[in-house]
């Protein structure tokens, strides 16, 4: 399936791309990282600190065990600081 | 209809938005509001706050949460506004406002909204300094605040 991927803040910066879409069978958010993380240096700094990173799907905020079927758009990023 | 979520980069007049929302608010008896500013650093270096959010989820979020406090607290209504962008030390960076017909949901209401918003709408913080840059970092205080709100808790 095709996801499009998005990251914010600090992670946009160490991935050094704000959108990017990708071809993938990752049932998971977790399985998703795990493939992107494999990718580069880049990625794999990106993702080290999974603790340190919140993940939504098509909009809503999700834990990493939530499964991809159906997803249009993942987003990753760091906790949020709004307010 | 409840009052519609903003998310802008445009300033706003505190006083204006709060007059407005007071004004259409039938049959409440109280009215809160909360605003938040740009904080300098404490040596007064901040040169510019940036604020980064996620269009499409920003507002979906907000209007969950907005949704949300209406119904917990019996609101007569809430309004959320909040900017993203370049801004400067005091500078308001957003506000909220709740109505209800007695003064302690209103209060709790916006209590509520703001501990949402916190730490669960996609806006991120980036202090810039002439030394540099570095994104603001998420409190515990602000994740534990959360915690008072759970059902049953």
């Amino acid at each position: 399936m095709k996801l499009d991927i998005r990251y914010f803040a600090w992670l946009r910066e160490r991935v050094g791309t704000a959108a990017e879409q990708v071809e993938t069978e990752a049932a998971t958010v977790a399985d998703l990282i795990a493939e992107l993380r494999a990718r580069d240096e880049g990625y794999a700094y990106a993702f080290s600190d999974t603790g340190a990173i919140r993940a939504a799907v098509d909009h809503e905020l999700v834990e990493f065990d939530a499964a991809l079927s159906g997803a249009r758009e993942v987003a990753f990023f760091p906790p949020m600081t709004g307010g | 209809m409840p009052a519609p979520v903003r998310v802008q980069q445009a300033p706003f007049d505190m006083g204006a938005e709060l007059n407005a929302f007071a004004a259409t608010v039938p049959g409440a008896g109280a009215v809160v509001s909360f605003s938040g500013i740009t904080r300098d650093l404490a040596d007064g270096t901040l040169e510019v706050m940036e604020i980064e959010h996620y269009p499409g989820m920003t507002e979906a979020a907000l209007s969950a949460i907005r949704d949300e406090a209406i119904a917990r607290f019996g609101l007569t209504d809430a309004m959320i506004l909040h900017r993203y962008g370049p801004l400067k030390a005091a500078d308001p960076i957003m506000m909220v406002a709740t109505a209800a017909r007695h003064r302690a949901d209103a209060f709790a209401g916006a209590e509520f909204l703001m501990d949402y918003l916190k730490s669960r709408a996609p806006f991120w913080k980036k202090e810039v300094t002439a030394k540099g840059a570095a994104w603001v970092a998420a409190r515990d205080e602000d994740e534990d605040a959360l915690a008072r709100w759970s059902r049953g808790g």
